[in-house]
Order: structure tokens, then sequence, then C-alpha cells
């Protein structure tokens, strides 16, 4: 059914249409009207059924037009009797809208032609239809009505008496072969009795043809607007006013594009670069070019080339054996010293692609713009020229260079040795808690004294016409008489300290001087000075009258300097500065040496001031020796490092030899040659060559002459003691492998 | 003290350089416009001497470029033509979103597009430094040339690194430029010596590449952008020296028609130019005719500071490459389907032999299998049902080796089906105190002119040299000993042969005065070494360290040697022994 919007339109375009003398058929509609020629009429009606309404321009009309199309076919039909001239008025469309209406058109009169006919040949149904006039609503609504509707007239319809019911209906079904094509008709409550061609049709939609058998819907189609130069207008309408003017939009549109030209910003057509690709472009090279760089310019490193091992059948010696295999697999990649696993393959047709090597292209592309250059002066340097000219060993004898004696006798480490000022004797203190002289040439044990404790320190009297020893035992010290050698000097000794008168007045002492009497004096013990802590060490005035005595645990009185011949004692600093490891007396001048842990502090005596401060640079100073010269100082330490101080040159080291591997123990200097050595724990022991030269402005020279190897290491400890032999370039040390060596 | 107070930072080496966000943001660039410049323009960033400093105090890891290099950057006409790229790409996007398909075409073909010859004129003021820097942008095309034709990048840029690889050898080859071949597990390595430079380049074994997810190829297309074009006028330029056409052309020898023929049934036309061409096997045709004298004999020019025999060695030594140019001319190889074609019709033919394969392996081909004037035929598999009599069958390994050989060498080690000799890397050259495997030995002094004597004699001694080697080798290892061990190792080269004698005479202590005085000797280094300062210590702990780490790997790989000789040895015996009883 046609919607009441569709002729509206067509009103508005058929007003602008002129009037048109020829008539245009659609061809389809020709075709159509070939075969039926009431089709064709039926069809032209519906064309100009719209035309009629548009004369007319009554807004009644265009309501009747938008009535079904059958009321209009009847009006047209009728009014074709009429006779009007506007009858030959033709409508022009667009020629989609003409064949959408065409197919629609003749779609409808499939339908209608057999209507028509019915409605020519027995007049039935679809006048009564028309009559009734309640229009387009639900039937149910005059059911309870005995009318079903009103005549044109205004009359009521009366509804046909039904007698049919059930049974009927039934018996009808069973008896009346034409049941299946009887339809019952709702608007007029009438049976109607479907024919041949009604039937057909119904089943032509069923299948969903089309309605007419004879249309032909695959109908070659004929294109209207084609590229054929038509002596006709397709459509009579005059060209628009528009089409003579020159549109303002465009020539904007054209202003803006040559405007957009002119500013570059759009290019005409680039123009074909012609040049080739590729030239001489080195044509004019010159070779003195500022490279657009700079002298900073790294060029890069060319990659390594192969060696065997990449070979893909290396010497057999270059491929891995499975626990390197395993070694490379655990290794990071950036470790590897080969980058690769190397493989042998038995002929060029096994070898495989190598999966990595576009990792490795790229790498190298990564590290060509990524990684940061810098220019490395490589060290091409000979190891030769590395090492110190300095002068031979050999030109700078004497030294200690050979193992001459052993002194055995003690059972346990020997911490302790000294030298009797003539050279004679030796004498060890050890662990056994003993003392024991020797003579020196003979390596003989003369005497062995048994102590009360371990003996931590000994120190012969350097005074050669007194023979005394001290020896730090436990809390006490002893000055004992050796009783060897010369009887004259040791019988002096004895008168000396024998000759001793306490004075009157009795001075408050830190520590007790007592006698030794009996069994001690026997054996040749004469004083005993008994301190307030344990001693660790003790050492003698260049005199021979004064002795000091440390003692690490005793607070602020960790130094007592002692005067054997008045038997007096006293502590020289009132204040600890740390804790005390060594002391030493100055060879020529009442100087005072204390090294605590890490400084060695110098006191002048007589003004009872301190003048300097060492600074070590070491961590834990074990030992400390004073050149005879007076004006140097060597400090062995824990952290096996050795520092050599020149008094006059600085407070810090001159020079620090790192020749040990482990914690030195002991330093010495010699009181004649230019000779000093050192003592460790890695049990050897390293005798330097050490001139001082009486030109102030000429350092010392410092040179390594010797490393002497002969005690064991027995528990981590191996040299503890080294001694010079004051008048040959002869050296003891005392290991913890309990013996007493000595090389000349 | 007056003027003004120094601030830190603003002198020296602080100002010297720039770290790479602010570079990018003096460039105006983004990060991969930026590192795309770095990569056409060769700009690296540099690792200052004093980091702290210039990193203004802080220790955080930057990079930082040298600020001329950025500076240098700024004017680099390249740049714009990014922006306008950029602005392209916008303009583009927008008219497709418009659905303005005119506009698209009119932009479209207006595509900004930028030429990289002025850098690399500017990066390589002169040919020489273009050669020096050869050895990536080859191995870059090559690697290219065999991606393949979908994805990863233009169709376009394969096909030309193809053609200027192809051109590059035939470059080779027409100027007998190769030196040295190497069959790596990587890859072959090839060594050509470019106008007295050496150009080192590595191809791939002809398999499908495996391509890898972690690899950016953008960062590689990039510089192969770059290489492309580096590389097409550095072949112009060789082209011109050899007075050769540029693009090449091969010399028509056989007459067209059959050609055209065989062609028709290989491939397109355009195709099979740029196929024959990469087949290697026909000469290219020059501008000016070549000369038949071609070697003429070299002038001597008296030079002030050279002796007559310096001369003499230079004429010998010239003569020699000579010779080793011409190593396999009048030699007529054929390849068998099963070796690798490229790479040995490239070396068979940089080396001027004749080459050619079956018919339905390569076009190109210039001759069958039944030529009787073949005289090698390189075999790949184990067994030939039928040989001629009157060719060598021979391994593909035969022609690298004999090119690092710089002789023909025997054939017989390289039969078919036999054992090869270990293919070794010509491009070791062995200094004093490095391991030389026995194979180079051999092959050193095949090169002298001497010849071995029986196989197994010159093996037993071998043998025997080497065991004594190593048991003196082994005596002992102490620290500064190493040095003087080192030396007496290039005193001692021919150790002469231990009798197994017994004597058993009273022995009379002598004093070993050279012993003393070398003990002596090794005690006064000791001594000094200990004097050393600390700086220098550690450098040469260093050294000797390296030192020492070198020749414990020689006597690593000797040790492993001689076990396996032994092992071979025995297992030989034991068959032998088999094979009797």
């Amino acid at each position: 059914m046609r919607t009441p919007a569709r002729p509206k339109r067509k009103e508005e375009e058929e007003e602008e249409e002129e009037e048109e003398k020829l008539p245009l058929f659609d061809p389809s509609d020709e075709k159509v009207g070939d075969v039926d020629s009431e089709d064709l009429t039926d069809s032209e009606e519906s064309l100009f059924s719209g035309l009629e309404d548009s004369a007319s321009d009554s807004s009644d009309e265009g309501a009747e037009a938008s009535l079904s199309n059958n009321d209009k076919k009847e009006d047209a039909s009728e009014e074709d009797n009429d006779g009007t001239d506007r009858q030959k008025l033709k409508v022009s469309n667009t020629s989609q809208e003409k064949e959408h209406e065409t197919a629609s058109s003749s779609d409808l009169s499939a339908i209608q032609g057999i209507s028509l006919k019915n409605e020519y040949e027995d007049d039935s149904s679809d006048e009564e239809d028309i009559r009734n006039t309640v229009g387009n609503i639900p039937i149910e609504w005059y059911q309870d009505y005995p009318h079903i509707g009103y005549d044109l007239d205004g009359k009521k319809i009366y509804k046909p008496i039904r007698n049919k019911d059930e049974l009927d209906e039934f018996l009808d079904k069973m008896e009346n072969p034409d049941y299946w094509r009887t339809v019952h008709d709702k608007k007029t409550g009438a049976d109607l009795k479907l024919t041949d061609e009604q039937v057909e049709l119904v089943h032509r939609l069923q299948k969903g043809q089309f309605g007419d058998v004879n249309f032909n819907q695959y109908e070659p189609a004929i294109d209207f607007f084609s590229h054929e130069t038509r002596i006709h207008p397709v459509t009579n309408r005059p060209a628009d006013k528009r089409s003579f003017i020159p549109s303002l939009i465009e020539k904007q549109k054209v202003a803006n594009l040559v405007h957009a030209i002119k500013m570059g910003w759009i290019k005409p057509r680039k123009p074909k670069d012609n040049t080739p690709q590729f030239y001489d472009l080195w044509a004019k090279e010159d070779p003195n070019a500022v490279l657009g760089r700079h002298k900073m310019h790294v060029p890069a490193p060319k990659i390594q080339l192969p060696g065997h091992e990449e070979s893909y059948n290396p010497p057999p010696e270059y491929l891995l054996t499975e626990e390197e295999k395993l070694a490379w697999q655990e290794q990071e990649p950036e470790e590897r010293r080969l980058n690769i696993i190397p493989q042998k393959y038995h002929c060029l047709r096994a070898v495989p692609a190598y999966p990595r090597f576009i990792h490795e292209r790229f790498e190298r592309c990564l590290d060509l713009y990524l990684c940061p250059r810098q220019r490395k002066m490589r060290v091409n340097v000979d190891p030769e020229d590395l090492i110190p000219k300095l002068p031979k060993p050999k030109d700078l004898q004497p030294f200690p260079s050979t193992q001459a004696l052993v002194y055995r006798g003690h059972t346990s480490l020997v911490r302790c040795i000294s030298v009797s000022p003539s050279g004679q004797w030796l004498v060890s203190g050890s662990d056994d808690c003993t003392i024991r002289f020797w003579e020196v040439s003979t390596a003989r044990c003369m005497k062995s004294l048994g102590m009360e404790g371990a003996v931590k320190s000994i120190a012969w009297n350097p005074n050669p016409t007194i023979g005394l020893v001290a020896i730090c035992v436990e809390r006490s010290v002893l000055l004992v008489n050796p009783c060897l050698g010369d009887k004259l000097i040791s019988s002096f000794t004895d008168q000396m300290i024998s000759g001793f008168v306490d004075a009157e007045e009795q001075h408050l002492q830190p520590v007790t001087w007592r006698s030794a009497e009996g069994d001690a004096h026997s054996r040749g013990v004469r004083l005993i000075v008994t301190h307030e802590k344990a001693v660790k060490q003790v050492t003698w005035h260049g005199k021979g009258d004064y002795f000091a005595s440390v003692l690490p645990e005793n607070g602020s009185m960790q130094v007592l300097i002692h005067q054997v011949t008045k038997r007096r004692s006293q502590n020289p600093f009132s204040k600890s500065k740390g804790l005390v490891q060594c002391v030493l007396f100055h060879p020529i001048r009442p100087f005072f040496f204390v090294a605590t842990q890490r400084y060695v502090r110098i006191y002048n005596l007589l003004k009872q001031e301190m003048t300097k401060k060492l600074l070590t640079n070491c961590k834990w100073v074990s030992s400390m020796a004073i050149h005879p010269g007076g004006d140097n100082v060597i400090c062995g330490s824990y952290d096996s490092k050795l520092a050599w101080f020149d008094l006059d040159l600085s407070t810090k080291p001159y020079k620090v030899l790192r020749h040990h591997k482990k914690a030195l123990r002991a330093v010495a200097f010699h009181k004649h040659y230019p000779l000093f050595a050192s003592g460790s724990d890695d049990g050897s022991v390293i005798v330097c060559h050490g001139m001082v030269y009486n030109d102030l402005l000429q350092n010392p020279l410092l040179v390594p002459v010797k490393v002497l190897k002969g005690h064991n290491i027995t528990h981590d400890l191996g040299v503890l003691d080294v001694v010079f032999h004051p008048t040959q370039p002869w050296l003891f040390s005392s290991g913890a492998d309990s013996t007493i060596l000595l090389f000349s | 003290m007056g003027g003004l107070e120094k601030k830190k930072y603003e002198r020296g080496s602080a100002t010297n350089y720039i770290t790479r966000n602010k570079a990018r943001k003096k460039l105006q660039l983004s990060l991969a416009d930026f590192r795309r410049l770095c990569i056409l323009k060769g700009i690296y960033p540099h690792e200052p001497k004093h980091k702290k400093k210039v990193n203004k105090g802080s220790t955080a890891p930057r990079t930082f470029y040298l600020l001329k290099d950025i500076r240098f950057l700024l004017h680099e006409p390249i740049i714009n033509k990014f922006r306008e790229y950029k602005v392209f790409v916008r303009k583009l996007r927008k008219a497709f979103g418009k659905g303005e398909w005119n506009a698209v075409e009119r932009i479209k073909e207006n595509k900004p597009g930028y030429k990289l010859d002025h850098i690399v004129k500017e990066r390589y003021p002169t040919f020489i430094d273009a050669l020096r820097d050869l050895d990536d942008a080859l191995s870059m095309c090559i690697l290219f040339a065999t991606f393949p034709r979908t994805g990863k990048c233009h169709v376009q840029t394969i096909q030309l690194c193809r053609r200027l690889t192809v051109e590059f050898m035939h470059f080779v080859i027409a100027s007998r430029a190769l030196r040295k071949v190497f069959l790596s597990i990587k890859g072959i390595y090839y060594q050509a010596e470019v106008l007295g430079q050496p150009v080192t380049w590595i191809t791939p074994y002809a398999f499908a590449h495996n391509h890898p997810t972690d690899v950016d190829y953008r960062v590689m297309a990039t510089f192969t952008e770059f290489y492309t074009t580096l590389l097409g006028f550095i072949s112009f330029r060789l082209y011109q020296t050899l007075n050769l056409q540029y693009p090449p052309k091969l010399e028509d020898k056989t007459d067209s028609k059959q050609q055209s023929k065989e062609e028709a049934r290989y491939a397109m036309d355009s195709e099979t130019y740029m196929e024959k061409l990469s087949a290697m096997s026909a000469s290219l045709t020059r501008v000016v005719a070549p000369v038949e004298e071609d070697d003429a004999e070299m002038d001597v020019f008296p030079m002030d500071g050279s002796s007559t025999e310096q001369e003499e060695e230079r004429q010998k030594e010239h003569q020699e490459l000579e010779r080793h140019k011409k190593l396999f001319e009048g030699l007529k190889f054929f390849l068998n389907r099963e070796v690798p074609r490229e790479p040995l019709a490239f070396v068979i033919r940089s080396f001027g032999g004749e080459v050619s394969w079956d018919r339905s392996v390569c076009i190109g081909a210039t001759y069958n299998v039944d030529d009787t004037t073949i005289t090698h035929q390189i075999v790949d598999r184990p067994a030939l049902d039928k040989q001629v009599i009157n060719r060598y069958y021979v391994q593909p390994q035969w022609v690298f080796d004999s090119v690092n050989a710089k002789l023909l060498l025997p054939v017989a080690d390289y039969f078919p089906g036999v054992t090869l000799p270990p293919h070794l890397s010509p491009f070791v050259v062995e200094k004093e105190g490095d391991y030389i495997p026995p194979e180079k030995q051999k092959l050193l002094a095949l090169q002298r002119g001497e010849h071995t004597v029986e196989e197994n004699e010159s093996e037993d001694s071998e043998e025997e040299e080497e065991e004594e080697e190593d048991s003196e080798e082994e005596e002992d290892d102490s620290d500064v000993e190493q040095n003087e061990m080192l030396k007496k190792r290039e005193g001692r080269q021919i150790p002469e042969k231990k009798l197994n004698v017994k004597v058993t005479a009273g022995v009379m202590k002598t004093e070993n005065r050279a012993k003393a005085a070398q003990d002596e000797k090794g005690e006064e280094k000791r001594l000094a070494i200990m004097m050393m300062k600390k700086r220098e210590k550690y450098l040469y702990n260093k050294i000797m360290f390296g030192k020492k780490r070198k020749v414990r790997e020689v006597n690593k790989l000797a040790a492993k040697r001689k076990a396996h000789d032994e092992a071979v040895k025995s297992e030989r015996k034991r068959r032998k022994k088999g094979r009797t009883g």
C-alpha cells in the first residue's frame, strides 16, 4: 500500500515540470503492455493518478489519493472517460524513481488485473466491500451488533444470517470439494470462493515469486545516462541559472589553492630527480678537509678476527672438554672469553646455520651507536722497565746472607733475645719459663735459669762494664748478673748493686725494689723490681743506668723509668695517651720514644715535654728501632708494613716498605753497619741496606739485600725477635719453632 | 683576592659534554629520530675521563655526547627532512580520516625523501677513509640481502643490498683482491685487499634465518640505509678505478640466441640479468679494453734508507702476491650440486679459475660435467658412483685451504670421504710464545719450500719434540722465573733428541756457576720487585698475570693435543693388532 507521503513529494516535483507533449513510456511498461493491454492502461492510470491529484490541488483529493490503489484506479478509470486533455500530461521523474514506480505498479497491476476481471465479470466482492464504510477497524467491534457497518448512504449493513455451526462446518469440509478454496470475508461476513487464477496467485506469492506470470525480472537494464551522445536530452528540464554563473564557492576554493601554492604550503607535483643514484662522490676529494668533526673523534674498533677455534673443522685441541663446556655454560655471557663453543663438523655439508648471526650483527650496530667510546692508552711497557734500578746487593756487602748456627735448647717459642755488648754472649727468653745464656760462636748453652712465668722481654745492659740482664717475667723485672766471661765485670756489677745505700727519706715508689737472696742470688738474680701489673717490655738507656718498663694494663702508669744505682722508679707521664706498645731511649740525646697503637711520640726528658708525634699510617705498631745516629726510626706493624721515619724530614714516614706478607714482630738496626732487619710471622727475616748520609740533603737509601728464611711457622707464628750482633754483620733471630738462628 | 667567585662546573670538561636528554632537547627531536640521526651521522657517546666532574658531582650513570658533536648536528639538513616527514604523515592521516582521496593522492605524490650523499662525503672526506669503514657495511648488506622478501624490511632495500653486494664481489673478482677465506661456524669470512686496505666481511651460510624477536630491525634498517649509500658510492668509484662499467655489464661471448632461449626457460627477463650477474661465472665489460701486458715490471726506485736486501725482499713479496693472485689460473672447476655454489664460485673466480655447475642448479653455467678439460670437481658427498679419470675429486675445503696457504695443496688429503685435516684460521698470526698447531707448522714448512719426510716419521719426531717441550715446561712455575722461561723458550726452538741411556758414574759436585749467577740475578730481581711503588707493582703484576695466563693456555693446548694424538695412536695400534690377530 502506498504511504500518503509519496504522492505529495511527487506533487512538488511535478509542479516544477513543464508540460510535455511527447508521451514517454517506460520500456518495461511497454513490454507489459504488449502482453496485456489492460495492464498497460492500468499502469498508465496509476501514473496519471498522481497528476490528477496535483491538478486538482485540493487536499481532499490528495487524501483521497492516499486511499487504496483500487479506489484511485476506479476513479481514474471513471475519469478516463471524461477525456480531459490533462490525461496527456506525463510524469518525468528520475529514472530510478520511475523504475521503482513501474516495478511496483506492474506488481500491483497483477493483482488488480485479477480483481478487475472479477469486478467486471461477476461484480461481487469489491463493491460490497466498498460499501462498508467503517474503515480499517478491528471487525470484533461489531461482534455484538446485528450489522457490521454502514454503506455509502449511511444505512446499516446487516450481517448475513449465520446458521452454520461447527458440525455444519465440518460437514462442509468433508463434503464440499471447494471448501479449501473458500475464504471467509470478515468485512461482509460472507464466504468467498477463490477462482483458479487467484489460487495460482496465492501459490506464486507463497513461493516468493512475482504475482504476474509474465513478468520477466531479468530484463536487461537500459542505461539512460550512457556515454553516448543523444540527440534529445533525457530530461526536458532547462539548465539552471547557476550553471551559467561562475560559482563563488569554487572561486574561493581556487583562490585558496593558489594562495597555498604561492606560500609554498602545497607543492605542485615534485620535479623528478634526474641525478643518478650513485656517482663519483670523491671526485674532488680534499685530503686536508677538516673532517667536520674534531680531534676527539674515535673511530670504531674493527671486529675481532676469528681464531682457529671458530673454524668448522678446528684442530682437536681447540675443542672443549665436557667440564670446560659446563664451565662455559655457567659463565655469564659477558665474561666468556669465547662467545661460541667450538664445534667440529666432518664436512662442509654438515655445517648448520649459525643461530645468533643476526644477533651479532645487531649487537655490533648497538656498539657502534650506543657504546660510549674512550681513547685508552695501551700500556705497552716492558715489565722489566718497571722494576726500579737499585744498587746490586753484591756491592752493598757485608750483610748476613747464610744461616750459620742454630741454637737449640728451648722447648717453647723463643720470645726475646739479646746480645751482650761485647758480642760474646746471647741471652734468650722463652715461653717454657727459662732464660738461656749462649756462647755466640759455638752455639753452646752456657746457662739456663728457670723463671716463674713466660719471659716477655729481655735486655742486656748496653754498658760494657756492667754485666746485667733485665728480664720481664709476669709482674716483675729481674736484674740478673750472668756471671759469664770476664770475672772483673761480674764482680764490679755485684759491687755496684750491693753498694747501694738506702736513702734516708723514703720516696713513695710505684714499684717495690728488692734484692734477691739465697737461692735466687746464687743463680745470679740480683734485684727484683715488682710492678703492680704484668710487664711487657724492658729497655735500657745507652749509659746502662736507667731502664724503662712498659705495663700496658696499668692505666695512666703504663711506662715507668727506673734507675738502678739509686733504686728509684718514676712515672714520667701523668696521663696515658693510648695503649703503649713499646718504648725506646734515644741513643745520644735525652729523648724518649713511646709507641702507641698508631703514633710514636717523642718526649724530651729534660724539658719534660713532647717534641714530636710521628704518624705511622699503620693500624697497630708492634715494634720500633732507632738508628744509632738517632735521626731515623723504623716502626714495624702488625699490618705487615715497615715505616721508615726521617726525623729531620717529616713526621710522616719517609718510606713505607711492604715487604712482608704477614705481621711484623720485630725490627732492628745494626750498631755500625748500615743495616736493618725485620722479622715477620711469614717466617722470613728481611735484611735491608739502610744508608743514612751525613749530608742532610741526601735522603736515606733503602735497598733490600737479603731475604733470610729458616724458621718454621708454628701456630701461625714465624720470627719473634731479631737482633744484630753489636760488632759483626751478623743477625740473630728467634722463632716460634723454639730455635734461634744466627745468620752471618 | 678580588675578582668574581669561580663557580664549579662552568669550565673545563663539564662544559665539553652534554647528556643525551639535553642533547635531544636541544635538537628538538624524539628519541627515535635522535637515534636515527646519530646512526646516520655516526655520532656516538663519549666516555669522559672524569665522569664525576662532567656529571656535576653526581655519580648517576649517564651517557654523554660531546657538545661539539651535538652542535654539529644542529645544522644538519636531514633534521628538517625528519620534521617534514612527520608533517607528511600527519597530513596523510588527516586526509585519510576525512576521506579526501584526492588530497591523499596529492600528498602521497609529494612524499618527502632524503639523500645521504652529503653525509657520506662528510663522514669520509677521502676515499680511503670510506674503505677503512667498509667491513660493517659489507657484512650488514650481505645479511640484508639474504632476508626473505616479505616482512622485516622493504623489498627495495633487500634488492638494493643484493645488487650492491654482487657488484662488490664482481669488483673483487675483477681486481683479484681476495686474500683470505675462512670457513667458520658462524659463516664464511672473506678478506680482500682493496687499494691496500684490508676489508673483511662475513657471509652467513645459505639457510633461512630464524628471525629473533629481541632484535630491533628498525635500527638495523637505518644502518643499512646508510651502508647501502656508502657501498654504492664505493662500488662506483672502485669500478671506475678498474675501468669497468657501472652498473656492471656482463661480457657477451656466447651467441645471444641460445642464451635467450635458456633465459626464457629460467625466469622473467628483468630478473635474469641480476641472476646472471650474481652467478659470477662471467666477467664484466670494461670501458677501455684491458691491456694484455698486465703485470708490468715493478719499477725499482732507489731509496735512500733502504738497502738492496730490503728491496729484494719487497720484490720477492710482490712476486709472491702475483703468484697468489693467479693461484687457480688454468684450472677448470666443476661444482657438484651439494656444495655451496656462491662462495666457491666467488673464491675460484677471484683467483683466476674457471668454474661451472650443473645447469639446473643456477643460471650461468658455462660447461657441463662431461667436459673433458675439467681439472677439479668439488664434491661434498662420501662417495661418487661415476668418476672420470683425468680430474681430481676434492672436497670444498681444499679450495679454501689452498687459498689460505697461497699454494695448491696436495689433493690427497681432501679426497671425497676422507677425514679432512683441520681447517685453520688464516687470520691468526702466531707470535713468539704462542701456541702453533702442528698442522700450521707443517703448512709453514710447506710454504718455505721444505718437503715433509715420510708422514709417520715426521709425526713421531714431532711428538717427541712436543713431549720434551712439555716436560720442560712443567718443570717449575715459580713467579719470577716465568720471565726467564719465556726467554728460554724463544732460544730453544729445536731441542735435541734425548737418548735413553743410563750412566751411573761417580758424582762430582761442581759449583754450577751459571746457575748460581742466575739464582743471584733472580733474587736481585725479587728484591727489586719488593721495592717497587704500589702503582707500578700493580701494573707489573697485571702484565705478569697476563703473560702467565698465556703460557698456561699454551701449555694446556699442547697437553690436550698430545693426549689426543696419543689416543689416536693407541686406537690405530689396537686396530692394527685386531687386524693381524
